[in-house]
C-alpha cells in the first residue's frame, strides 16, 4: 500500500511518501514560507523521488487538526481533493497524535500540547498500548491549569511534546515536579512518516463530510451563541 | 482547435463557494453555488473565519456536482481555473487550494483568476466583449471603474474612497433592521417609495471619477436618529428610495462622466450591486439619452453575484494569452487592477 501523509498544523511542515512500513521518501521544513506556496511542489518532489506517479497511492492521511486554522485547512484541502479527485482512501488523524507519536519506547502517559494563547492550550493524553497509541485524555482546548490537573490526578510519569512546550516548561515543573518530562526539542516537529504508520491502520472516513477538527467555534459563533440557541435554523450553507 | 475547450473553474474569495464547468468560455455546462449568507446573517456581515470554515466543508460536494451536472470526464478538460484574488485570505485559499490539487493530480494547466476580471467577464454570456469597453463593478466591497482596451487588459479609472456601494446598503440596512444582507430588500423598499430626502450626492459635480458614499451614509443615519429622538416614525420606503436614488445617480453620474473621457463602445454593469433594479433602469435611461451608440450589457441576476462560471469566462480569454500558474500559486487577498 502506498501512501502519502502530510501535516501543515503548524509552522512546520512534514510530508512523506510511505509502502506499508517502509519510508520511501520525507520532507519536513520549518521555516516561515506558506504552507499554500510549499505543500504541493513538496508532495510533486517527493512522488518522483519515490519513484512514483500520484495515481499509483492508494492512501492519503492528513493531520487534521488541532493548530493553525489556517494550516490545517491547507492540509485537509489538498487531502479531501486529492483523495475526492483521484478515488483513494482517505484518513484523518489527529495533529496531536503526530506529535505524540514521535515520542516512542516510553509507558509514560504522552502529552502534546500547541499554544492555544491566553494560557490555553490544545492538547490531549496518549499512550503506547501493544505498540498502537492509544488516547487516553480526548483532544480538547484547554487551559493549561486544568490539563496540569488532570494530569496529576493520573499520577503518573508524563512526557511533554511540542514546539511551544519550553514556554509552559515552569508552570508544568512548579505543577507536577518531578511527575513530568520533556520530550527532546527535535521530537517537537511531527514526522509524516509517522502520522502515516498511524494512518495506515486507522479508520477511512468519507471526503465529503470531511473537515478539520478545530476543536474550538469561532469567536464570533461563541459571542452569537450566548445570546442565540443554534437549533431549527435555515441550513448555514444553501445550494442556490 | 477546432475540439470545444472545457474549464473546470473554482469561485471562494468571500461567502460563495462554487465551481463551474465552462465550455469555450461563453457556455455554462454547470455552475453550482453555495452560499453562506444564511450563516453570515447571524453576525450581521461575513466573518472570515467562519467563511473559510463553511468552504472547507462544501468545496468537495460543489465540486462533484458540477463536474457530474456538466457531465464532463477529468480526459475532456483543457483547464483548471481559480480565483487567486482579491478576497479573503482564508476563502481564497481553499479553492486555490482545490484547484490546484486538481490540476497536479490530472496534470491539467492551472489558470489564476483575478476575481474582478471574473465579475467583468460574465458579461460574455450575455454577448461577445467588443473593446474598448467601460465596466462599471459594483458590489460589497468594490465600486470601480474599469477600462478595457483591449480582452485582458484592465485599467481602473475611477474606485471609492470609503465605502464600496454594497458596503453602504448593508449599513443603512442595519438601521432600517433589514438582516443582513440588504441590498435586495432595500431596492424592493425603494421601488415602494418617493426620494423625499434629497440625500447628498458626493462628488457628483468633482472632475475625477471616484467615489465617495460616506456622507450620504452618515447623512441618511443622521435623520433616522434625530427622527427617533423626536418620536417621529419615517417611511421605510422613502428612505430606502431616497438612499437608492442618490446612490444611483452618483454611480450613473460618474459613469456618465467616464463615458464621456472614454470613447467606447459598450457599458458593462458587473457585481452583486448589478442586481439592483434601480442601477439598471437608472443607467439604462441615462444611457438612452446621452450615449445611445454604447451597448449596455448587464449579465443575468444568477451571474452578477460572485459565481465560477465567470471565472470559467475569464479563464478561457487567459488561456488564450497563455497565463498560466504552477503549483505554487498563492492566494493574493490584495490584488487589483493598475490604476490609469
Ligand atoms: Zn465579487
Amino acid at each position: 500500500m502506498y501512501t502519502l501523509a502530510m501535516d501543515t498544523s503548524n509552522q512546520a511542515m512534514s510530508v512523506a511518501v510511505m509502502q506499508d512500513q517502509t519510508l520511501l521518501a520525507t520532507t519536513t521544513i520549518n521555516h516561515q514560507k506558506t504552507h499554500s506556496e510549499q505543500l504541493l511542489p513538496t508532495i510533486k518532489t517527493l512522488l518522483a523521488a519515490a519513484g512514483l506517479r500520484v495515481a499509483q497511492l492508494d492512501r492519503i492521511v492528513v493531520a487534521d487538526g488541532p493548530g493553525s486554522y489556517t494550516g490545517i485547512r491547507i492540509a485537509v484541502t489538498t487531502a479531501k481533493t486529492l483523495a475526492y479527485t483521484l478515488n483513494k482512501t482517505l484518513v484523518g488523524i489527529s495533529s496531536l497524535a503526530v506529535l505524540a507519536a514521535g515520542v516512542t519506547r516510553t509507558p509514560a502517559l504522552i502529552v502534546p500540547l500547541m499554544d492555544a494563547r491566553r494560557q490555553n492550550v490544545f492538547t490531549g493524553g496518549y499512550q503506547w498500548v501493544d505498540d498502537q497509541l492509544t488516547s487516553v485524555i480526548a483532544d480538547a482546548h484547554l487551559p493549561l491549569t486544568q490539563l496540569l490537573k488532570e494530569v496529576q490526578i493520573l499520577g503518573q510519569p508524563v512526557v511533554f511534546v511540542g514546539v511551544d512546550v519550553p514556554k509552559f516548561a515552569p508552570a508544568i515543573r512548579a505543577t507536577l515536579g518531578a511527575q513530568a518530562t520533556f520530550a527532546d526539542p527535535l521530537s517537537a516537529y511531527p514526522q509524516a512518516s509517522r502520522l502515516a504508520l498511524l494512518g495506515q491502520v486507522a479508520a477511512p472516513v468519507s471526503v465529503f463530510d470531511f473537515v478539520p477538527r478545530y476543536l474550538r467555534l469561532t469567536e464570533a459563533e461563541r459571542t452569537w451563541l450566548q445570546t442565540h440557541h443554534d437549533e431549527g435554523h435555515e441550513p448555514y450553507v444553501e445550494k442556490v | 482547435m477546432s475540439q470545444a475547450e472545457l474549464i473546470l473553474a473554482f469561485e471562494s474569495s468571500c461567502d460563495e463557494t462554487s465551481v463551474a464547468v465552462i465550455r469555450n468560455g461563453d457556455e455554462i455546462l454547470s455552475n453550482i453555488i453555495a452560499t453562506q449568507i444564511n450563516s453570515h446573517k447571524r453576525f450581521g456581515g461575513v466573518v472570515p473565519e467562519v467563511a473559510s470554515r463553511h468552504h472547507v466543508e462544501q468545496i468537495t460536494t460543489v465540486t462533484d456536482m458540477a463536474l457530474k451536472e456538466a457531465g464532463v470526464s477529468y480526459e475532456q478538460l483543457d483547464a483548471v481555473a481559480v480565483t487567486y484574488g482579491p478576497g479573503l485570505v482564508g476563502a481564497l485559499l481553499i479553492g486555490v487550494t482545490a484547484a490546484k490539487t486538481i490540476a497536479f493530480a490530472h496534470d491539467l494547466p492551472l489558470i489564476p483568476v483575478n476575481h474582478m476580471a471574473g465579475h467583468i467577464y460574465a458579461a460574455r454570456f450575455v454577448a461577445p466583449l467588443v473593446y474598448p469597453l467601460l465596466a462599471l463593478v459594483v458590489s460589497g466591497g468594490h465600486t470601480e471603474l474599469v477600462v478595457m482596451k483591449a480582452a485582458g487588459e484592465f485599467q481602473i479609472i475611477g474606485d471609492t474612497r470609503d465605502d464600496a456601494a454594497g458596503e453602504a446598503y448593508d449599513k443603512i440596512g442595519r438601521v432600517l433592521h433589514i438582516p443582513y444582507p440588504a441590498g435586495k430588500e432595500v431596492d424592493r423598499l425603494a421601488h415602494l417609495g418617493q426620494d423625499t430626502f434629497h440625500f447628498p450626492r458626493a462628488m457628483a459635480a468633482s472632475e475625477d471619477l471616484d467615489f465617495s458614499f460616506s456622507g450620504l451614509k452618515s447623512a441618511f443615519i443622521n435623520t433616522v436618529h434625530h427622527a427617533d429622538q423626536i418620536g417621529e416614525t419615517l417611511s421605510r420606503e422613502d428612505l430606502a428610495a431616497s438612499f437608492q436614488a442618490a446612490v444611483v445617480d452618483v454611480l450613473v453620474e460618474k459613469t456618465l462622466q467616464a463615458l464621456h473621457q472614454y470613447d467606447v463602445k459598450q457599458l458593462v454593469v458587473a457585481g452583486g450591486v448589478a442586481a439592483n433594479q434601480g442601477l439598471r433602469e437608472g443607467l439604462q435611461a441615462a444611457l438612452a439619452k446621452t450615449a445611445p451608440t454604447v451597448e449596455l450589457l448587464v449579465p443575468p441576476l444568477r451571474l452578477c453575484g460572485d459565481n465560477a462560471a465567470m471565472v470559467g469566462a475569464s479563464a478561457h480569454v487567459e488561456r488564450a494569452r497563455g497565463h498560466f500558474a504552477d503549483e505554487r500559486l498563492n492566494a493574493d487577498p490584495g490584488l487589483n487592477f493598475a490604476r490609469a
